[in-house]
């Protein structure tokens, strides 16, 4: 059915799509309206689930994980000071292999307070073993939530699937919401392997010295690059589906069947206001292609040296920073095409902190800043005020 | 496509209103996208909310700077917000208030359109005389004014979107729709 839902209720709707058993959440802002409507659901009756009120996030992701241990289809959700207070069981949940699910709206992290859009919190989740999933629009955060589910427990690894606060969180549009049949021939529930059993007692997640450490994190390692398969599995099954697909790493170029000579690289829902910008640079006789990175880890190394490696000249809008180094997409893009022979001259922009509009004049002053005689650069900020 | 701007005071309905308007929008065929100024909000502060229409899906994603009409919920912010600001000339501008719109001179370069919401919102039952709710009137007059959306849509979207008082919440809309005082001169660039 097609109507219209806010990006927060959007991602409750999918939650209750998906059967989720046992939701956790600490409700005080950063929170978004995700928990609370999930939390009406289950008292309405309308979700069959069991809803933890916790005192922190970091209660909240334990809690979780235990639900997770137990078998349980489980979800959270949480954003900037919430999820770095997560962090300690953000690497818990991973390294012991459990699919929790996790809708994270971007807010920046203070001081000084600030609740409005920046990708650092998510991203300073990078090494924690997470999946992470960058979402457009209200239908890819609400589609994106039901892959999730689907590609964590492939790969046992749990996903965090990530939305812009306020220009997703926030906003209202139309969105197809599946019929749950629909949505359980996709999604049948998790059948885990190996779950925490009174009536079958096994210890878990004990000391692991020197003498075996190492050959978990390579199955981790080995877990997230399976992962990068069965994403682009697991997306084309939910195109065939319901006709809609992402991919990890998608091309829109400016013309159909022709390569621009400048590649502009977007995250999130920065990627629709490219597309209008895209328009307008065409209407000019500047040929842009736009890519928009979908799926940040695993980090699909391959598919950026393919799509990128054959541009001229590649913008990165980076919506975080790692201070002293720079915008981190564009760090971990020029990683993967340093394998490459010959590599595009990469503009690395850091532009919209903390929410600061990034508008399609904005991408413009970014492009004209690339094709003109900006040198090339380790970090080169766009709409700064000083 | 149509960007709006809606200007209210924190709890009086301003966000409701734009989700109730995207709705009627959506219930007639149009894309629409509709949110609130992204910031923290307060009861009683001036608060804004937006909403784009159009017969596409809408990609851009920023914030609305340059509206094509205007609408203030509350008649005392026209004296504290810049209610104007951005508005495009020969954009409607429609003010809840009980003046006419030949009271509000420095307007001229808009089509100011009037309607009584709080008076109209208190007949109903809505809100209270320190509070009326008026959002639901007021849209009834947009759907006059503007022409985007039929006053019958706008009660579809009241009966799904609003989650009590529909009777009075649809009459108040119809009352307003009847009752606004149209701009005086007619419009050369509104969309």
């Amino acid at each position: 059915m097609r109507r219209v839902l806010e990006g927060s209720h959007a991602v409750s709707h999918a939650v209750e799509l998906a059967r989720v058993k046992v939701i956790s959440a600490y409700p005080i802002t950063p929170q978004t309206h995700i928990v609370e409507r999930l939390a009406e659901l289950v008292a309405d009756g309308v979700l069959d689930a069991r809803f933890i009120r916790v005192e922190s996030e970091h209660s909240a992701m334990a809690a979780v994980i235990g639900a997770a241990s137990a078998g349980a289809r489980s979800f959270t959700a949480s954003s900037s000071h919430g999820l770095a207070l997560m962090h300690e069981m953000l690497h818990w949940a991973a390294g012991a292999r459990l699919p929790v699910v996790m809708a994270e709206v971007n807010r920046a992290m203070g001081p000084g307070w600030n609740i409005w859009a920046d990708q650092t919190d998510s991203l300073s989740q990078r090494d924690t073993g997470w999946i992470q999933l960058y979402c457009e629009d209200v239908q890819e955060v609400l589609d994106t939530i039901l892959i999730a589910y689907k590609l964590a427990e492939r790969v046992s690894l749990p996903a965090m699937v990530v939305l812009d606060a306020f220009f997703l969180s926030h906003t209202y549009e139309p969105v197809e919401v599946p019929e749950q049949d629909e949505v359980d021939a996709f999604l049948p529930a998790w059948e885990p392997t190996e779950i925490l059993d009174p009536a079958d007692p096994h210890a878990f997640n004990q000391l692991a010295s020197p003498e075996y450490y190492m050959e978990f994190r390579y199955k981790i390692q080995q877990a997230m690059e399976d992962a990068l398969r069965a994403h682009d599995e697991i997306d084309a099954e939910f195109g065939r589906r319901f006709g809609r697909s992402y991919g990890a790493v998608h091309r829109i170029p400016c013309r159909e069947g022709e390569r621009a000579p400048l590649a502009l690289v977007t995250t999130g829902s920065v990627t629709g206001t490219a597309r209008v910008a895209q328009a307008a640079l065409r209407q000019k006789g500047i040929g842009v292609d736009v890519v928009k990175l979908k799926l940040f880890r695993p980090f699909p190394h391959e598919e950026i040296r393919r799509v990128l490696g054959p541009y001229d000249r590649v913008i990165v809008l980076d919506r975080n920073i790692s201070f002293g180094s720079g915008g981190i997409f564009a760090s971990e893009i020029r990683a993967a095409l340093a394998l490459r022979g010959e590599q595009p001259a990469v503009y690395p922009f850091v532009a919209g902190l903390g929410g600061r509009d990034i508008t399609p004049q904005t991408i413009e002053s970014v492009v004209a800043r690339a094709l003109g005689d900006e040198p090339p650069s380790d970090i080169l900020w766009e709409g700064l005020k000083l | 496509m149509v960007e709006i701007r809606f200007h209210g005071r924190g709890g009086q309905g301003a966000v409701v209103a734009s989700n109730i308007l995207a709705a009627a929008c959506f219930i007639e065929g149009k894309y629409v996208q509709a949110f609130p100024a992204f910031g923290v909000e307060r009861r009683g502060a001036p608060v804004e909310a937006y909403i784009r229409i159009d017969d596409r899906k809408i990609h851009l994603r920023t914030n609305v700077y340059t509206p094509d009409h205007v609408v203030v919920l509350d008649p005392t912010l026209i004296e504290v917000v810049d209610v104007t600001r951005g508005l495009k000339p020969g954009a409607t501008l429609l003010l809840n208030t009980d003046k006419l719109p030949n009271a509000y001179p420095r307007f001229t370069s808009f089509r100011v359109a009037t309607v009584d919401a709080s008076r109209i919102a208190l007949r109903h039952r809505l809100g209270s005389r320190t509070h009326p709710i008026v959002n639901t009137a007021i849209l009834g007059a947009f759907a006059r004014v503007t022409g985007l959306v039929s006053v019958d849509a706008v009660c579809e979207a009241i009966q799904e979107e609003v989650p009590s008082h529909h009777e009075a919440n649809i009459a108040a809309a119809r009352e307003a729709y009847e009752t606004v005082v149209l701009p005086e001169a007619p419009a050369e660039a509104a969309p």
